[in-house]
């Protein structure tokens, strides 16, 4: 059973991550990333990962992809990229050739070590007295509280980045610019 | 369980993750498929947490997701900006820093 669930939910990550970069419309590439999120987030219930499976769809699928969706009819969807065009010359070839250098390289790997196993019933993750949550939270805000704080200082550098960066400058900022480096706004 | 079959998948979606990176000329794709390059990286983290049967590995999944919502932020608000400069997200266009 667990191996069809992985199997299933891993084909479906693997569909999905092709599609996110082989679709010439940016929309359907953005719903097959969410696919790609759901298959991810099965992979996490399997694993006892039950709260990061929530995470991971609200997060991911409900708000990056919904950013994702945003910005992209925000922008305009463009659909005239051509894939097929290298911007290096020679470059599809070699990229080829290291690639399958390196599936090689890791399938004698895996073939050398396969590490396999029942995951530890005697460990945090899946005692059973415990919660996945409750184990999850007990050692975030214990010995990781620090990083977690960090995390927090590090959100709110980002949101107010965001905004900065996405501010419109105001007119007298504008003049400013053009004094002093005409060349900077001349696509406005 | 298995922790041979999480990794290959991982290895598998980081190099997808990769190939968009390097192939998309658009901005937004370039961030998804940085997208997928983290969830890579989460899946490997949960595996191995599972398989050592301990927490920690989810914990820092946690902290993963957290980092790749601020990217998302970030990149998109510079995504803007150079859609607002230049009119196109075409990220061949943007070589203005180049040597």
């Amino acid at each position: 059973m667990d191996w069809a669930v992985f199997v299933v939910a891993g084909i479906a990550t693997l569909v999905g991550a092709l599609g996110v970069v082989t679709c010439r419309n940016p929309v359907h590439s953005a719903l097959m990333l969410v696919m790609t999120l759901f298959g991810i987030a099965v992979l996490f219930v399997e694993q006892d990962a039950h709260f990061l499976a929530a995470v991971q769809v609200i997060v991911y699928a409900g708000a990056v992809v919904v950013l994702f969706l945003f910005v992209i009819m925000l922008l305009g969807v463009e659909t005239n990229e051509d894939l097929h065009k290298d911007p290096l010359r020679g470059q599809r070839p070699a990229a080829i050739a290291l690639g399958l250098l390196m599936l090689l390289e890791v399938l004698l790997l895996v073939r050398s070590n396969w590490v396999t196993g029942a995951p530890s019933t005697a460990g945090a993750a899946r005692s059973a007295d415990q919660t996945n949550v409750e184990v999850l939270s007990r050692s975030l805000f214990t010995r990781y509280l620090l990083p977690f704080e960090a995390t927090s200082v590090l959100l709110l550098i980002a949101v107010v980045g965001a905004v900065v960066l996405a501010r419109r400058p105001t007119r007298a900022e504008l003049a400013d610019i053009n004094e002093d480096d005409p060349d900077l706004v001349t696509a406005e | 369980m298995y922790l041979v079959e999480y990794l290959l998948l991982a290895a598998a979606l980081f190099s997808i993750g990769v190939y968009g990176v390097l192939a998309r000329k658009n901005g937004v794709l370039v961030l998804m498929s940085i997208e997928l390059m983290l969830n890579a990286v989460n899946i490997n983290l949960i595996a191995f947490g599972a398989f050592r049967g301990n927490a920690i590995g989810q914990v820092f999944a946690l902290f993963v997701i957290a980092v790749a919502a601020a990217e998302v932020g970030v990149g998109m608000a510079i995504v803007l900006l150079i859609f607002r400069n230049r009119a196109s997200v075409n990220l061949d266009e943007v070589d203005l820093m180049r040597g």
